[in-house]
């Protein structure tokens, strides 16, 4: 019995339109899919790295750590099952991102700083 | 500083070597992608685990080998002459290691039996007088750590999973169980290691694997098995048939091409 699970990708996540990759899976036998989000140190947030398959949250933080951080990619793992994540549509990015475009004044960088700031 | 000690690590060697082996014989084979990485991280592991023994080893025999006198020929014992040049009768591994793969169940099985006495074993090794066993022990604990977690989840998936997986469980340990006894009796240079506080007396090991073992199958819904007649003899030389193959194919390259390096 064929179904069909939706591959999400970061930032890309259709709710029901196609967008992200269609990847043709056995529901049955197959295990759910799972996003994996890594802290490579201490202060940085996680980030998306990719995904990957596991039976139960246990067994993702167990692969995520054979598949993602056998080269000292990381201090912490976060696991989200994919089926959790929600997308904005690709067919909204006009109404969505378009209108940012033209509003540069929403970056501070029209401020004359003092010397004595550093590190702005 | 001693023949035992030779003895004693070369065993500890083997142990991981053939295991690590057996372990990578599933890369590119594994039941799903991530768990065929999994394995062979593991298999990693264990043949990183076996270099530092090697190493130890060969500085040994070099010390003992090269004495002052100029009579002696010098010897140039190495890691990789240990682990390419021996034969079957000198290696020491015991023979639940050495056990064929079989099923996915049968390997976690052979997992779970070895990593809980390494886990053990090398928790007492830390105590070691000599600190290079003692840091390759301390080293090796954390792999070892994450190894038993790994492969006891796998026990309890499968023995408590369905019909068919507890089946094969319930089959994987009627096989290997006859191996287990072996790891904890004590071989000529264990015993004399263990008195010189230079080695773990495994004896000492076993009740405590014992409770792990039960604690698991009890979790995993699998019938602890009574008592068999053990195999022993790995240790000590004496083989089941499985190690001349491995041999043959570990050691093939170093055989019809010595010293190749690629």
């Amino acid at each position: 019995m064929n179904n069909f699970l939706r591959k999400f990708y970061y930032g890309d996540i259709p709710e029901d339109k196609a967008g992200g990759n269609v990847v043709s899976s056995n529901a049955k036998t197959d295990w759910p899919l799972w996003e994996i989000f890594i802290r490579s140190k201490q202060g940085l947030d996680h980030k998306h790295v990719g995904s990957l398959h596991a039976a139960d949250a246990q067994m993702a933080i167990e692969n995520a750590r054979d598949v993602y951080t056998r080269r000292m990619e990381g201090v912490s793992l976060w696991v989200v099952e994919s089926k959790y994540i929600h997308a904005s549509n690709p067919d909204d990015a006009e109404s969505f991102y378009e209108p940012a475009e033209d509003k540069v004044y929403r970056h501070p960088t029209f401020y004359d700083l003092p010397d004595a700031v550093k590190h702005m | 500083m001693n023949d035992q000690l030779v003895n004693y690590t070369l065993h500890l060697a083997d142990d991981a070597l053939i295991l690590g082996h057996r372990n990578s014989e599933w890369c590119g084979h594994g039941p799903v992608l991530e768990q065929d990485i999994a394995i062979t991280n593991i298999s990693l592991d264990l043949i990183g685990q076996a270099r530092n023994f090697y190493q130890y080893a060969a500085e040994l025999i070099n010390q003992l080998t090269n004495p002052q006198d100029a009579a002696h020929k010098p010897s140039n014992t190495t890691e990789d002459s240990l682990a390419y040049l021996r034969d079957n009768r000198e290696f020491k591994n015991c023979l639940l290691v050495e056990q064929p793969n079989g099923d996915w169940a049968k390997t976690m099985v052979r997992q779970f039996f070895f990593s809980a006495y390494q886990f053990y074993l090398y928790q007492e090794l830390e105590k070691n007088k000599y600190e290079q066993l003692a840091a390759i022990a301390e080293k090796s604990l954390k792999e070892v750590n994450y190894h038993l977690r790994w492969s006891s989840e796998w026990v309890i998936r499968l023995g408590d999973g369905t019909e068919e997986s507890h089946k094969r469980m319930s089959s994987a340990i009627d096989e290997l169980w006859m191996y287990t006894g072996e790891m904890f009796q004590a071989a000529g240079y264990e015993l004399q290691a263990a008195n010189e506080g230079t080695g773990v007396d495994p004896s000492t090991l076993k009740n405590k694997w014992e409770e792990k073992v039960r604690e698991v199958f009890d979790e995993a819904t699998l019938h602890y098995p009574g008592n068999v007649f053990m195999q022993t003899g790995g240790k000590e030389g004496k083989h089941t048939e499985h190690l001349g193959y491995i041999l043959a194919e570990l050691q093939f390259m170093q055989r019809a091409y010595p010293n190749s390096e690629w």
